[in-house]
């Protein structure tokens, strides 16, 4: 069964290239635009892992985050952020709040294949 | 005439030469031929240039002053006008 | 033949060009463009050292005593070698404190003494005066000898000449005009006559050239040079022995005492400070002047001897006043030009020192005689005056005239008498008696108030006893009795030799005495107590040299509002108004309302007081204000007293505690406020990086995509590269954007400011943007505006304004049913424009928002159902741009209604052309 990835990002071009890559790998991907509909999805499509954007209309992405490490039955699930602002306090934060993975907007599309199959294997 | 060289002496005890024309070196220079012009316009000098020798046919004492007052002056000028 | 008519019309000529160079060189002055501000300059006009006296009277010395007339220009010679220690220090001590003669100097220096600086103007008017009267004397025998032409006739007794048709008369009138002219041409916060200065060295120049010409006509014209002439004057034994100096040490000792003697007066007295000091524009120039100033000394008396020697030899037998033979041997060999120009040069010598000397005087007696006395007289209600400068001028034209009145008068009682034949050295012992608390006072912090006036009058008693009142009475004006047998017949109290002394000529005697004891009851007077605080402060002021200046000389304050007008009384109220601006200035502040009432601008009023009406009465004055008392010197004095000191020391010491705590607070917000402006420059920075990474964020990925996977179908690979395409369009439309931005936030954005018309633009605007209103379906329309909206703007600028607007209300309308509208109306004074679309409305809360940076109206917004395009930029900068032309931008929205964009511009008057057509 092909893992499943929730992609979160108000960005419409980078979701749609993030959906592409995804797909090419052959994951299962669901897509939402803003922090409350990534709450929503997160509960109805179980994702084994979360691409959440930082900056996004509604809630943040570190407030997603929070929100989803307060349910026990998301513990399972990886987060790994993604923001255009690289700042170190910002790194700090997110891990912090839990999230196991922090990449900086713009990303090589290699590399985050790459790291999403380690925190999947 | 000693007043002026215990004038001097005062004046530079008491301020320690600070006030300068443009250095310290040229003040004191110029105060150097102050002392010197004390000198020869003033007894004792004066009295060895008064024995009635005459100098081309000139008084010799007049021909002194006239000539160390000249010299001093163009030593004044040198100190001010030259470079340190 | 040399008439009356021709010598008359030459001096007044002479004069008229002196007259004329003083004009020059005032207008100059007032244009900035200083004539005199030239070492060169500065060191012909000290030659005002050089009198009648000299160009008559060293011939006549010369002949009494042979090279005894040598040493009164030693001594400035040597004063000038000492000229680093001492005239330096003068110099920049008087220009820090706006000294305005020799009195102010000395009462400056003891803590602003009125009663010191009234003592020094009486003791220089009486020394100096009676050598006024020797000019005129000069000139007017000059011009009774020369008019004799061709006879060489000694004038009569001058007292004698009926007063109408005395010579010495007129050149005293003319001269008081010419004084009051240029001294008192306005009131001057620095004291200074450039005008004066120009004619001065000028007239140096003339009276040297003709003592030159007159020494070489002699030499080589009469005689075969110098040699000769001594030769010839060997020959004769009478002359012979005048050549010889008696070598005794009572000569030595007369000829050491002349040299000091004059070595002071040419420091001391009021003419040589006023030139040497209070005129000196730039204290540099004195380095010129070490050597030029002795070298015209020298050159001027490079003829005397041969002169002397030549008259002796022509008008053997006497007949002929030695004092007359630079003017009667050109005469005797019919030389008319020469004789009509050494005569000139006698003028000019006279001229010279009497405008000088009496500017100089007449500043001291208005600043510290008649002012203190004035403003201590209640009853003339001086205190209430507003306006002093027409009282002050009036004062001083007053002054001139009664010196030079008093010249005259002198001249005329005196005439030949002894007293003012020998006045020359008789001066120089008077303001010789100035020297320990002028040297004194620069180089010794211990001199005190009391001890100065104890010197001094001490000085002046002993100088008036031992060399005034016998010159009146060997001029029979006074029983000589009391100069053989001494007053009251003792004969210790023998005037000329005094407690016995003997062996010393009388200027010696007189100045070996009077020196003495002012010596001694300065510094024994001034032991008697510590300076106090206001002594100690003058003292480091004057001691410490200029780098004192920053003392504060007042423990108290007052404002600009009490200030300026009591300034204003004194100067005029434009003058006082230039000086506080430019003192604000100084101080970084606007202008005079700013400055704050504090101790500095205390200190700045009293020393700019202090150049129009000396710093005694300065004090004075501004201690009125400060104190808040209507002005009694009783109680002005009152502030002196250690209690009161005290009182306001600890006065002080509140304020600057508070003053200091105020201070940390304005550090603590100034801090704060950095921190603020700190944070908003990083969160600003970081919003642009994360605005510029997210375009580049899809453009890399769908480029890496496109690059690793060859096999992407046409379709897809042709709508990636779409998007890499737009992403990088928005990439760059962002980054011009912010550029753009920041060029409006710093100012540094250039503009072309023309008068626009407001329709025409909104037409150039819409007719840009038609085409992607066609494409989206929203109807657009301008709706018809009256003719005539001038505004004063950048139409580049204001058509990027609208585009602005046009595209985000193309951006909002919905595809199909939108519509978007334009137009303009004014009132008499604005010109407003507004763009409305029929888009989802903006809510109350986001209305502001929308015009920051980065925001787009989504970031709360529950209208919007997906993220806008665009950089969040554009109402930013169109908001800049608005303002910057003092208009406003707003918004008026609700949601659901009609969503309109409004800006005001300033209106234009319809310019003529628009008018005429």
């Amino acid at each position: 069964m092909s893992r499943r990835i929730l992609i979160v990002d108000d960005e419409p071009n980078i979701v749609l290239s993030l959906e592409y890559l995804m797909k090419k790998e052959g994951f299962e991907t669901a897509v939402a635009v803003d922090g409350d509909d990534a709450l929503s999805q997160a509960a109805e499509f179980t994702p084994d892992l979360i691409l959440l954007d930082v900056m996004m209309p509604k809630k943040s992405g570190f407030e997603v985050c929070q929100a989803l490490r307060a349910n026990p039955a998301m513990a399972a699930t990886k987060i790994i952020m993604l923001t255009a602002k690289g700042r170190e306090a910002e790194v700090a934060k997110g891990l912090a709040l839990g999230a196991d993975a922090y990449v900086t907007k713009p990303f090589s599309t290699k590399d985050l294949v790459l790291l999403i199959k380690s925190h999947l294997a | 005439m000693i007043q002026h060289g215990v004038g001097l002496r005062l004046i530079q005890a008491l301020v320690g030469g600070d006030i300068v024309i443009r250095s310290r070196l040229k003040a004191q220079r110029l105060a150097f031929l102050f002392l010197m012009g004390c000198f020869f316009f003033n007894y004792p000098l004066l009295s060895v240039f008064n024995q009635g020798v005459d100098f081309f046919g000139l008084p010799s004492l007049y021909v002194w002053l006239m000539a160390s007052w000249l010299a001093l002056i163009v030593q004044m000028a040198w100190v001010v006008e030259r470079g340190d | 033949m040399l008439q009356g008519w021709v010598i008359v019309l030459a001096s007044f000529g002479y004069l008229g060009i002196l007259f004329a160079i003083a004009w020059y060189a005032d207008r100059r002055a007032d244009a900035g463009r200083s004539l005199i501000s030239n070492p060169m300059v500065y060191a012909l006009s000290l030659g005002v050292y050089c009198t009648t006296w000299t160009f008559y009277g060293s011939v006549g010395r010369a002949v009494a005593s042979g090279i005894g007339y040598l040493p009164i220009y030693l001594g400035p010679t040597l004063l000038f070698a000492l000229a680093g220690f001492v005239l330096v220090k003068m110099i920049r001590v008087a220009k820090a404190n706006r000294i305005t003669s020799i009195a102010d100097f000395v009462a400056s220096r003891y803590g602003k003494s009125q009663f010191l600086g009234g003592l020094v103007t009486v003791i220089a008017v009486v020394g100096v005066v009676p050598y006024i009267a020797l000019q005129l004397k000069a000139v007017s025998n000059s011009f009774a000898i020369l008019s004799s032409y061709p006879e060489i006739i000694m004038p009569t007794m001058s007292g004698a000449v009926p007063l109408l048709q005395d010579s010495a008369l007129y050149v005293a009138l003319i001269l008081a005009a010419f004084t009051i002219l240029f001294g008192t041409r306005h009131l001057d916060a620095t004291e200074r006559h450039e005008g004066m200065v120009a004619a001065i060295a000028v007239e140096s120049i003339v009276k040297l050239v003709a003592f030159l010409a007159v020494g070489v006509f002699v030499v080589w014209g009469v005689h075969e040079g110098v040699g000769d002439i001594f030769t010839r004057a060997y020959a004769v034994p009478e002359i012979s022995s005048r050549l010889a100096t008696a070598d005794s040490p009572a000569a030595y000792g007369t000829w050491g005492t002349l040299i000091f003697l004059s070595l002071f007066a040419a420091l001391l007295l009021p003419r040589q400070f006023q030139i040497a000091v209070v005129e000196n524009v730039d204290v540099s120039h004195l380095s010129r002047a070490v050597w030029m100033f002795p070298l015209y000394l020298f050159l001027i008396n490079l003829f005397v001897l041969p002169v002397a020697l030549a008259g002796l030899l022509h008008f053997q037998g006497g007949g002929v006043d030695a004092d007359t033979f630079v003017l009667t041997l050109p005469m005797a060999h019919q030389q008319e030009a020469l004789a009509l120009f050494v005569y000139i040069g006698g003028l000019s010598a006279a001229t010279g020192m009497v405008i000088v000397e009496t500017i100089a005087l007449s500043t001291m007696v208005c600043n510290d005689l008649v002012m203190p006395l004035l403003l201590r007289v209640p009853q003339l209600g001086l205190a209430e005056r507003t306006d002093f400068t027409g009282l002050l001028l009036g004062i001083r034209r007053g002054a001139i005239a009664i010196i030079l009145g008093l010249g005259y008068l002198y001249f005329r009682v005196a005439g030949e008498a002894y007293a003012l034949v020998s006045i020359g050295l008789i001066s120089f012992a008077a303001v010789a008696q100035f020297a320990p608390v002028v040297i004194g006072g620069l180089f010794w912090k211990g001199g005190t108030r009391d001890g100065a006036l104890a010197g001094l009058a001490a000085g002046f008693v002993l100088w008036t006893y031992t060399l005034l009142l016998p010159s009146f009475a060997k001029s029979g004006w006074l029983p000589d009795g009391f100069i053989a047998h001494g007053l009251f017949g003792i004969e210790l109290l023998r005037p000329q030799h005094l407690l016995g002394l003997t062996g010393l000529d009388e200027i010696t005697h007189s100045l070996v005495w009077s020196l003495l004891v002012n010596l001694g009851f300065y510094i024994g007077v001034s032991l008697q107590r510590a300076p106090n605080m206001r002594e100690a402060r003058q003292a480091t002021l004057f001691v410490g040299g200029t780098e004192a200046a920053d003392i504060p000389r007042w423990r108290s304050s007052a404002g600009v509002a009490d200030l300026l007008p009591l300034a204003a009384r004194f100067i005029g109220l434009e003058k006082a108004q230039v000086a506080f601006a430019s003192h604000a200035r100084e101080r970084g502040l606007k202008g005079f309302e700013e400055l704050p009432a504090d101790a500095r601008l205390v200190n700045f009023a009293e020393s700019l007081l202090a150049g129009a009406i000396g710093s005694a009465s300065s004090r004075a004055m501004v201690a009125s204000v400060v104190t808040e008392e209507p002005l009694g010197i009783a109680e002005v004095m009152n502030i002196l007293d250690e209690a009161s000191q005290v009182r306001s020391y600890a006065r002080e010491v509140e304020e600057k505690s508070l003053e200091l705590t105020r201070a940390t607070a304005e550090l603590r917000e100034a801090n704060a406020q950095l921190r603020q402006l700190d944070r908003m420059k990083d969160d600003f920075i970081s919003t642009v990086s994360h605005e510029l990474r997210t375009p580049l964020t899809s453009i890399r990925a769908f480029s890496e995509m496109l690059q690793e996977d060859p096999k992407i179908d046409l379709t897809q690979r042709s709508r990636f590269l779409g998007i890499i395409v737009n992403e990088t369009v928005r990439l760059s439309r962002l980054i011009s954007q912010i550029l753009d931005l920041a060029k409006l936030e710093s100012g540094r954005a250039e503009w072309t400011v023309e008068a626009v018309d407001v329709g025409e633009m909104l037409s150039d605007a819409v007719d840009s943007l038609a085409v992607l209103f066609e494409e989206k379906h929203v109807k657009l329309e301008i709706e018809p505006c009256e003719s005539g909206l001038i505004v004063l703007a950048d139409c580049d600028r204001l058509i990027q304004v609208m585009v602005n607007l046009l595209s985000n209300a193309l951006k909002f309308a919905p595809a199909d049913t939108g519509y978007v509208k334009v137009g303009a109306g004014g009132t008499a004074s604005e010109v407003r424009v507004y763009v409305s679309d029929n888009g989802p409305g903006i809510p109350i809360e986001d209305q502001k928002l929308i015009f920051d940076k980065f925001q787009q109206g989504a970031g709360t917004s529950e209208l919007l159902t997906e993220k806008p395009q665009g950089t969040g930029l554009g109402l930013p900068i169109s908001r800049q741009i608005i303002e910057y032309f003092h208009g406003r931008l707003w918004v008026e929205s609700a949601p659901g209604s009609v969503t309109r964009f409004v800006f005001t511009l300033p209106r234009q008057a319809r310019d003529n052309d628009a008018n005429s057509k």
